[in-house]
């Protein structure tokens, strides 16, 4: 993770900072605008009028890496894909997550059996934090993942492990 | 310099160009565009060989998204089929349910009853209607104006939640299938249409005064990208990309199937400027005439939806389909006027459940082929106006 982490001794101290860190981090979520396929639509409807990202901090939507720390992975990976998707992650800053959207995505989805250009699963590439089924998933199953990102960020600590 | 110049002292092929020009060329840079790009709409990548702020050559790279549904489409039945199909152009899954269905019914020779027939009109209308709106926004968002993708999207909700009453899914229906209609429509459904059909049809006039007479909008789209009639038939460009360019073609009117000689509708084309309404600049194939195409063609589609709603029959809303339905030997193909153009559907069968080839004729991909030929000499703010007005769908370049 960032470059707080593994820092310091635990005490009350860090745990307060730790609070304001988390808080902040999962309040202020910059997505990256990576759209692939059909989920990027709900995606996009989910940023937009009616579900509207924004009320859980989540809706700045940014168009390159650089800026952002969530990436959506919305719709079916390919093999020609894939290694840009690596990159990509590559050139977000600490700390970063990701969210598997959608069936294809976390295992391949309908094209499993005779897709043979389709990866089988985003986590074969990059770490998953939160996985989303669906075909597409809802705009509301989107939220629920983000949410329980946010909730996976409250728990962090910028603590050294324990040995 | 203004922009004009550069245009005008660069549009001397090599060797040729003024000795003026030929001192003023700077060093030639390759530009990465895509395949992560908010404004390829989706995974398009294109190679740009840039010279200056001038593009002198635009070569698209596809194929990340290559998602095999031919190949899968010769290993399933067609009834599991039609869900893959949805996921071709995913923002027109009825309509692609709708081609797919039509092609396999003319191979076994099946009829859709009457009602069938209504649903699937209904279906593809509003689907296209939804599409339309989803470009009009990000084509709004391409060039720089966020709210209209705001407004595209509150319209949309409606027609899915329309759809999701229909058959409970927001995006891919699998809805419309061989033989008619999976579901009857739901109970209320046509009350809600018609309420829907009046709420929108005024939205529409707001979009354009909101996006298409915006002076800006104007200034970045018209007389940028002009694709010549010529042009648009030499590249087999459909669609509105067709229509925008001043061609009257539209599979519903031109070659009708399903139902649609039944209803009165125009065929809005591109024309010249200076003509009722149209601003002044814009010229007949330019990336404004494209986009106000779509436009028009949202008028269109409620009206054909107010006459369906009058003249919806009553009966059955599916054929009696078997439960494995064999495919005769033969080969069918079908194209059918796609929101995006036409959309052909080839199907080989062999005296079995398992068609032998399914190919598909995505109108999108034939529609990027005119990309190198137009995006040459521009500046590179208007690649993304030329991109975003072709409208292209990845899912169904790719397939």
């Amino acid at each position: 993770m960032g470059w707080l982490h593994n820092r310091f001794e635990e005490n009350l101290a860090i745990t307060s900072v730790d609070w304001v860190l988390n808080w902040a981090r999962s309040s202020s979520i910059w997505p990256m605008t990576f759209g692939l396929a059909c989920c990027a639509i709900e995606m996009m409807a989910a940023g937009a009028s009616r579900f509207d990202l924004d009320r859980f901090g989540a809706g700045a939507f940014r168009a390159t890496p650089r800026q952002s720390d969530l990436m959506v992975v919305a719709g079916t990976v390919t093999f020609k894909m894939a290694s840009r998707i690596r990159r990509l992650y590559n050139q977000m800053p600490d700390p970063k997550y990701v969210l598997a959207m959608g069936a294809c995505t976390i295992g391949g989805g309908p094209y499993f059996k005779y897709g043979y250009h389709v990866v089988k699963g985003v986590d074969l590439i990059v770490p998953v934090d939160v996985y989303i089924p669906g075909c597409p998933p809802r705009p509301e199953a989107l939220i629920e993942g983000l949410m329980r990102l946010q909730d996976k960020m409250k728990r962090e600590t910028i603590a050294k492990k324990a040995e | 310099m203004s922009d004009t110049d550069i245009h005008s002292q660069r549009e001397a092929p090599p060797g040729t160009a003024p000795a003026a020009a030929r001192e003023l060329r700077t060093e030639e840079m390759l530009v990465n565009m895509g395949p992560q790009h908010p404004s390829t709409h989706g995974v398009l990548r294109l190679m740009l060989r840039t010279d200056g702020e001038l593009i002198l050559e635009a070569i698209p790279h596809i194929g990340y998204l290559h998602r095999c549904a031919e190949k899968i489409g010769e290993n399933v039945t067609p009834v599991q089929f039609v869900p893959m199909t949805d996921r071709l152009d995913y923002l027109t899954g009825m309509n692609n349910n709708h081609g797919f269905s039509l092609a396999v019914e003319k191979l076994c020779g099946l009829e859709v009853p009457e009602r069938g027939h209504y649903i699937r009109v209904i279906m593809c209308e509003l689907n296209r209607i939804a599409s339309h709106l989803v470009s009009f926004g990000c084509y709004g968002m391409d060039i720089g104006a966020f709210t209209p993708f705001l407004y595209g999207f509150r319209e949309r909700e409606y027609i899915l939640d329309l759809f999701e009453a229909t058959c409970g899914a927001r995006l891919t229906y699998n809805y419309l299938t061989i033989g008619g209609a999976s579901l009857d429509l739901p109970e209320g459904f046509v009350e809600r249409l018609a309420w829907f059909l009046d709420y929108f049809e005024p939205k529409i006039d707001e979009y354009n005064n909101l996006l298409s007479f915006n002076y800006i909008f104007i200034k970045r789209t018209a007389n940028v990208g002009v694709i010549s009639a010529a042009d648009a038939l030499a590249y087999g460009l459909t669609g509105p990309c067709l229509r925008g360019s001043g061609v009257k073609w539209d599979l519903r009117r031109c070659v009708p199937y399903e139902i649609y000689d039944r209803f009165e509708f125009d065929i809005p084309v591109g024309v010249p400027g200076g003509n009722a309404g149209i601003p002044p600049e814009v010229v007949v194939g330019d990336s404004w005439s494209r986009y106000y195409v779509r436009m028009l063609e949202m008028k269109q589609s409620v009206r054909i939806l107010r006459q369906c709603l009058k003249q919806l029959a009553g009966g059955e809303f599916r054929a009696k389909v078997p439960r494995t339905l064999k495919l005769p030997a033969g080969e069918v193909y079908l194209e059918v006027e796609g929101v995006r153009g036409q959309l052909g559907f080839l199907v080989v069968g062999e005296n079995k459940p398992i068609p032998r080839r399914v190919k598909i004729r995505g109108p999108s991909f034939c529609n990027l082929c005119i990309v190198p030929h137009v995006c040459r000499q521009v500046l590179l703010a208007d690649v993304p106006a030329i991109v975003g007005s072709i409208d292209v769908v990845m899912g169904e370049v790719d397939r």
